[in-house]
């Protein structure tokens, strides 16, 4: 199903509308909003509206005129506008915080939509950062939203934080490397740090540099190896497992903003999903010998996070080519003939059981280099039935190349050629049949 | 429910049977604790989050670093180094005594005491 003309008119149409619909509502809103009449209020920073809206909150002594008005006063840096991103953006922005910044380098995709709730069908394509900025705009207009299309490294992040002061940071990103430099980033400008993470049915949430509490390197001074970590995109998650985090995220924020006390700093809350439990842990104080906060730190200025960890910053699989030139088939000469060619999916079996393509084998790629038995005695069979040639696929022509070298390693039949279908299922959805879905 | 008393018996074997079963109960005089693993270490130990397991503990002290390596030879699914580095945890997982930090009870040195509850779990990154 590929877009045709009728559609792009369509969606070119559409945009416009929104477009204009979003100037005339904005006037509305200009029209309607006046200023408080001061005689009321003791507090003037606020408008009449201002006040209804915010009453409900307002009328907790924990918050009062005076909470409300250091949220107005605040200014909170979100980094990543995701699964976490989007529900703490949500109710910072609904709670009246002052100046929300939200950055992400990323464009909306249709399998983000399922946790990112601010973003819609109508953003697929347009940068997360707009489409999110967008949304919080209708829901506060308040609010000053400033969406930063960059991806967070090193030198953009310190440009950022020179150019603001920020109360307030929330980690809402996806990957090691992003982590190990916010956390800097917070330590080296003093600045709290509400970090939460989410990955299929757990989530965990902690407030890094507050209160003299610990930060992320006095927990973990050395990363994890890049094996041993899953991203969303890999493991998946269930959508309200973020939503839990990302709103929790945003109420430490708001407990700060407030001066509220007892903020999760020096305790780590972990969320089973599947159990539904919440468990509060108590953790080390903070390590007088960590390298960016401690006494004498070695760390004090931002570093190459990715060579730190040896993984890249972005939760994107990177593709790999550890085969020959030879054995590596375009995906445009996918074998027709599935009697005389055999292929092999080499993805795990919840993922070929949610989509595959007829007339494939299925033997997960963890499988085969476990016990590699099975899927010995498969191609022997097929050997004896006069096949010559077996090709290996995956979701994206990695695995499957790491498959094929186990194979090639372990059980080589002479005469049998081992091919690799390069860019596996995504390059089939590219260039052979757009309706095998891409996830 | 099985009863099943490890003195004189072949700790290992109790613990395939601890392992397929996922519970048991043991004599009084035995060490007994609770096992947990989550945020994605479960996977290193047969995708099963909790273990309830016990020692016998007569002439025996039990220390976390005793019981990694008990944990390594018996249960342990994946590759050694993804559990364990240097004789301790691998980096990224955190472990937890009765819901607290391990650094704050002496990590590799804290005596096991029964009922208690020794949880790994793996840091998360997604978002
Ligand atoms: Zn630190």
């Amino acid at each position: 199903m590929s877009v045709s003309e009728d559609t792009q008119q369509l969606l070119t149409e559409i945009k416009r509308l929104r477009e204009e619909l979003a100037i005339k509502e904005k006037h509305l809103h200009d029209l309607q909003t006046e200023p408080c009449n001061c005689k009321y209020l003791e507090n003037n920073d606020f408008t009449t509206d201002e006040i209804i809206r915010y009453s409900r909150q307002m009328i907790m002594p924990q918050v009062q005129i005076d909470g409300q008005a250091r949220l107005k006063r605040g200014k909170i840096l979100i980094i990543g506008a995701g699964g976490l991103g989007c529900p703490a953006a949500l109710y910072l922005t609904s709670a009246g915080v002052g100046e929300i910044t939200l950055v992400d380098y990323d464009e909306v995709e249709l399998s983000n939509l399922h946790r990112q709730i601010l973003h819609s069908e109508n953003d697929i394509n347009i940068p997360k950062v707009q489409s999110a900025s967008d949304k919080l705009k209708n829901i506060n207009n308040n609010v000053r939203v400033i969406p930063l299309k960059v991806h967070a490294d090193s030198n953009t992040l310190s440009r950022i934080i020179q150019d603001d002061k920020y109360d307030v940071v929330l980690d809402c990103s996806d990957n090691v490397a992003t982590r190990y430099l916010v956390n800097d980033v917070c330590v080296m400008n003093d600045i709290p740090l509400v970090s939460g993470s989410a990955l299929q049915m757990e989530g965990q949430l902690t407030v890094y540099h507050h209160n003299s509490g610990p930060c992320y390197r006095c927990l973990f001074p050395v990363p994890p190896p890049p094996h041993t970590v899953t991203n969303c995109g890999d493991g998946g998650v269930l959508g309200p497992i973020p939503g839990v985090i990302g709103v929790l995220q945003a109420l430490e924020a708001l407990k700060i903003l407030v001066q509220l006390p007892d903020v999760l700093s020096g305790r780590l809350l972990l969320f089973d999903g599947s159990t539904t439990t919440f468990r509060n842990i108590k953790l080390r104080p903070r390590n007088e010998k960590c390298e960016v906060c401690g006494v004498n730190p070695t760390i004090t200025k931002l570093i190459d996070y990715e060579q730190f960890c040896g993984a890249s910053a972005h939760d994107k699989v990177v593709n790999i080519d550890i085969i020959t030139f030879a054995e590596q088939t375009d995906v445009k000469d996918f074998p027709q003939d599935l009697q005389n060619n055999i292929v092999i999916d080499v993805r795990p079996e919840l993922e070929y059981k949610m989509c595959s393509l007829p007339g494939t084998f299925n033997f997960p790629y963890s499988l085969i280099i476990k016990d590699c038995d099975k899927v010995r005695k498969f191609v022997e069979s097929k050997v004896q039935d006069g096949v010559t040639d077996i090709y290996f696929l995956c979701r994206r022509g990695n695995d499957s190349q790491r498959a094929m070298l186990y194979m090639k390693e372990n059980i080589n039949f002479e005469a049998v050629q081992y091919h690799n279908i390069k860019g596996g299922l995504h390059a089939y959805s590219k260039y052979i049949d757009p309706s095998f879905p891409v996830y | 429910m099985c009863y099943v008393s490890l003195r004189n018996v072949n700790i290992k074997n109790i613990s395939n049977f601890a392992f397929q079963t996922g519970y048991f109960l043991i004599s009084m005089a035995d060490l007994k604790i609770a096992l947990e693993f989550g945020g994605g270490a479960e996977v290193l130990v047969g995708n099963q989050k909790v273990h309830e397991v016990a020692f016998p503990s007569k002439n025996k002290v039990w220390t976390i670093g005793d019981l990694l390596y008990w944990i390594k030879d018996n249960i342990l699914k994946e590759r050694p180094e993804l559990f364990l580095q240097d004789g301790s945890v691998r980096p990224g997982i955190l472990v937890l005594v009765n819901d607290a930090d391990w650094e704050l009870m002496d990590t590799v040195n804290y005596e096991l005491k029964s009922n208690d509850r020794i949880v790994f779990i793996s840091t998360l990154h997604g978002g």
